[in-house]
């Protein structure tokens, strides 16, 4: 009686595995984030839909659509070990904030230059996005404009202490992200800034 | 032919070039290899090319990691996509406008294991970013995960 029970039980697994997609191919896991913010994924299968919403929730492809379950930080590193690995070094912004059109620039600004570079050594293939930003005097095509003269700006002076042209993208977000919230045509100098981006 | 329909000719082989100039670059260049370690391959235009460390990537570019491989990408959009061994990854579809952060990502893990940490196109619209497994599609909502298919 118990024998036959054990061997039923059994018999489920191995059937719930089979549905669940041979227990290994086709499972998501929501991993912690880094930077601590509120994250989700959602798997759906045919029209069954579920939302992964918590580190480690977790979801299998079964015959009755994503079967969810909660992993382990073992059963990942186990299955997901190498591809985890291979995980590129996070990308890593300085802030210059350097009025344009003058020749030199301020000791603070040769500060964040240093350690744009010293990031850049730790890189085997790095490159850089640089990215303009306009405080919100004036329309979003201005600003646009604006915002790319002061990244080509930067980025020439990059190109100046050796970083390779074909490594250097220079964009503008004119006044779409703002250091300092403020309401239209407001003057703010803090806003008026170029971020460079080592990746 | 008329002055006007010479205009419209010229205006349309105007576009037409726009077009093609715009569709390279957004072709082009989506993304890098930043980690390639043992076999990893690129599958671009029926050809088969070495992917080592450095290696630019474009559109439609299948990757692939032999059974001692592993690879890590960075896109244009800072999203870090990286696969284990006997993996097979496409980036089906990639569009991206940096002053915007409008965009359009489709990947697809054919076989293996793959880790995503996701970049500004799910952040600026949750449903820009998609990643397809043979069995199932997910939706990307600024998030760290990891996923396997056969």
């Amino acid at each position: 009686m118990i024998a036959s029970a054990r061997r039923a039980a059994r018999l489920l697994g191995a059937a719930a595995c089979a549905m669940l997609g041979a227990c290994a191919t086709g499972t998501v896991v929501l991993l912690p984030s880094s930077d601590g913010h509120k994250t989700a994924v959602t798997v759906r299968q045919g029209d069954q839909e579920v939302v992964l919403a918590e580190p480690y929730a977790a979801a299998t492809p079964s015959l009755a659509g994503p079967f969810a379950y909660k992993a382990s930080p073992r059963e990942v590193e186990a299955r997901f070990g190498a591809a985890v690995a291979a995980q590129p070094r996070p990308p890593v912004s300085f802030t210059l904030n350097f009025e344009l059109g003058t020749d030199t620039l301020s000791d603070a600004a040769k500060r964040v230059l240093d350690e744009v570079f010293a990031e850049i050594a730790k890189r085997p293939v790095p490159d850089v996005l640089v990215i303009g930003h306009t405080d919100t005097t004036g329309n979003d095509a201005l600003n646009d404009a604006l915002g790319q003269q002061r990244a080509d700006a930067v980025r020439d002076i990059l190109v100046r202490l050796g970083v390779k042209p074909a490594d250097i993208r220079a964009v503008s977000r004119g006044r779409r992200e703002l250091a300092v919230p403020t309401g239209d045509n407001v003057d703010e100098p803090r806003n008026r800034r170029v971020v460079i981006e080592v990746r | 032919m008329s002055k006007f329909t010479r205009r419209s000719v010229l205006r349309n082989l105007l576009l037409c070039v726009c077009a093609m100039i715009g569709g390279s670059v957004q072709a082009a260049d989506i993304g890098q290899v930043k980690v390639s370690k043992g076999r990893v391959e690129i599958e671009r235009h029926g050809a088969t090319l070495p992917a080592p460390v450095g290696t630019r990537l474009e559109a439609a570019d299948v990757v692939k990691t032999g059974a001692d491989g592993s690879v890590g990408i960075t896109m244009t959009d800072d999203s870090l996509l990286s696969a284990g061994p006997d993996s097979v990854l496409e980036l089906s579809q990639y569009a991206y406008d940096p002053t915007t952060r409008k965009g359009r990502f489709e990947a697809s893990l054919g076989k293996g294991t793959l880790a995503v940490v996701s970049g500004r196109i799910a952040k600026a619209s949750p449903e820009a970013m998609t990643v397809r497994t043979p069995d199932a599609v997910l939706g990307v909502r600024g998030t760290e995960f990891v996923v396997s298919a056969k």
